[in-house]
């Protein structure tokens, strides 16, 4: 009996770890099936046509694009200060454990009330009108608490000597975070980062009311004006078409080229820290 | 030891972390260019003492100091006394070796840059501090290496280097050696009775015999306060107290 529970133990483990991959195998294989066929070169360069049942999803693409990029310029620098505030310089106490919690509950809240609460702030109340910044607005307050929470958690992660080495040698707090803990911290900061950004391109909810339209004639991607993003024109293919047997093969393009985009952010940061790990 | 010439004292020190007292009436002077060991059972608050020298507890929020830290004529903790300009007269190597995650070159390099030493000086000073902690024969060939890549040893002596480079008056060491093997730990011990010919130099140590070996003054602290203080002949060889006695044989600690 003794001798039994390792291989228990070990099979257990094996089958959830094989139930997981089954699963993301089976997603992806059946997206890469019938999306593959109808990815062209035309499908990602051209405009839609037809009462988008045939052409491409080019402004989709450039939507998600400069949306995603959006979103990291309005929350990745706040985010970051924002955590190196609380963890560095903010003094352990009833406030500062409240906005922590608070931070905490925010990143629960569903995202469709940051679409209400964005459409109400930056659509009505600051009169962005529906349109790219709005949206990215919307986006990057959506992104804010996950940027927080991890960041805060890579800095927690340096250990005190790291900190002492700095100022040991007469390098003030701020130098010593600036060009010992941050370094240090970095890959976990980017992590946190990627994944975040990367859940923020998929988000349907937050741009629904407050940028992203159903169809524009042209380029998408001007700040003041409504654009086209993968999850908004996959939602509708697959929901909303009024022909949805014909497009179903473009809702399924579309959503391999929204994991591919996913994914091709995900490498960058894998890569970047590699480049970093092999540099400590 | 007779009364002499001395660098760096506190006198009459209270420590509190929140209401824990971890200092209690600590008065020590350190001799000029001499090694001093603070000895003592773990919890003594002999660490404590030694990063009051540099204000390493600044960033502590619940820790409470009273009493003075002189640096020759100079109070420590003097309001006109920015706490960098403290720490670079006097400079700090930890107990476990922290090296920042850069190359040898910039980590001694990183030191002189945030303390304005001009670009043109630098190199000619990092080989010096490389020399001077023993450390340039080995590693001269590969300075761009990343210094977390050497040896603990080697580590260590880096972060000795890094301190002598900014020619601080004084060198505290917190446990410099608890990390290293038997070889390392002769090489950093023969750097520090080097090193004591330029620094007054007061070290932490656990280990009795190191404390015999590299010290020329001995401290003996229990329970936050200081229990004696002599040369270290006088501390392991003719304890005037019974605690001291009892510790340096060994019978407790």
């Amino acid at each position: 009996m003794k001798k039994l529970s390792p291989v228990i133990e070990w099979s257990t483990l094996l089958f959830c770890t094989g139930t997981v991959l089954l699963f993301l195998v089976a997603i992806l294989w059946d997206l890469a099936v019938k999306g593959w066929p109808s990815l062209s070169w035309e499908f990602i360069t051209a405009l839609p046509s037809d009462g988008m049942t045939k052409g491409g999803i080019l402004p989709a693409i450039t939507g998600t694009v400069i949306l995603t990029l959006l979103t990291a310029v309005l929350s990745v620098p706040l985010g970051i200060s924002c955590a190196i505030y609380l963890n560095e310089y903010a003094k352990d106490n009833w406030l500062t454990r409240l906005i922590r919690a608070s931070i905490r509950n925010l990143s629960g809240v569903p995202s469709i009330i940051y679409g209400l609460f964005g459409l109400a702030l930056f659509v009505q109340g600051m009169h962005m009108g529906t349109s790219m910044l709005a949206a990215g607005f919307t986006l990057g307050l959506l992104s804010l608490p996950y940027i927080i929470s991890t960041t805060e958690e890579a800095l927690r992660r340096i250990p005190a000597s790291t900190r002492e080495a700095a100022l040991g040698i007469g390098a003030t707090q701020f130098e010593s975070i600036r060009d010992v803990v941050l370094p240090s911290a970095s890959p976990g900061i980017l992590t946190g980062v990627v994944l975040t950004l990367s859940r923020a391109a998929g988000e349907t909810a937050p741009i629904l009311f407050t940028g992203v339209a159903f169809y524009i004639n042209g380029s998408s991607g001007y700040l003041n004006q409504e654009f086209m993003a993968l999850p908004y024109h996959l939602y509708m293919l697959s929901t909303q078409h009024q022909a949805i047997e014909q497009v179903r093969p473009l809702a399924y393009g579309t959503a391999l080229v929204l994991v591919m985009v996913v994914f091709l952010l995900n490498l960058t940061a894998f890569y970047i820290r590699y480049k970093y790990s092999n540099n400590d | 030891m007779t009364e002499e010439n001395f660098k760096l004292s506190a006198k009459d020190v209270n420590l509190w972390f929140g209401n824990k007292h971890v200092l209690k009436e600590v008065s020590v002077t350190f001799p000029e260019k001499k090694v001093t060991a603070l000895i003592g059972p773990s919890g003594c608050g002999k660490s404590t003492l030694l990063r009051c020298f540099n204000r390493m507890h600044d960033l502590s929020p619940d820790a409470r100091i009273t009493g003075q830290f002189m640096l020759e004529s100079q109070d420590l903790y003097d309001k006109h006394v920015s706490v960098t300009q403290a720490r670079k007269r006097v400079g700090m190597v930890f107990q476990k070796a922290n090296p920042f995650p850069k190359s040898i070159y910039e980590n001694i390099n990183y030191g002189l840059k945030i303390n304005n030493i001009p670009a043109k000086d630098r190199p000619e000073i990092i080989e010096r501090a490389l020399k001077e902690s023993y450390l340039w024969e080995e590693v001269k060939d590969d300075l761009k290496k990343p210094a977390t890549r050497l040896s603990g040893g080697q580590q260590q002596r880096l972060c000795i280097a890094r301190t002598v480079a900014l020619r601080p008056e004084v060198i505290l060491m917190d446990e410099p050696c608890s990390a290293l093997d038997p070889i390392s730990t002769r090489k950093v011990e023969e750097l520090i009775v080097q090193l004591k010919e330029q620094y007054t130099i007061v070290i932490v140590t656990h280990n009795m015999q190191q404390a015999q070996r590299v010290a020329d003054k001995t401290v003996f602290m229990y329970l936050g306060e200081v229990v004696e203080e002599g040369s270290t002949d006088d501390i392991f060889r003719h304890p005037k107290q019974e605690l001291t006695q009892n510790y340096v044989g060994g019978h407790f600690g």
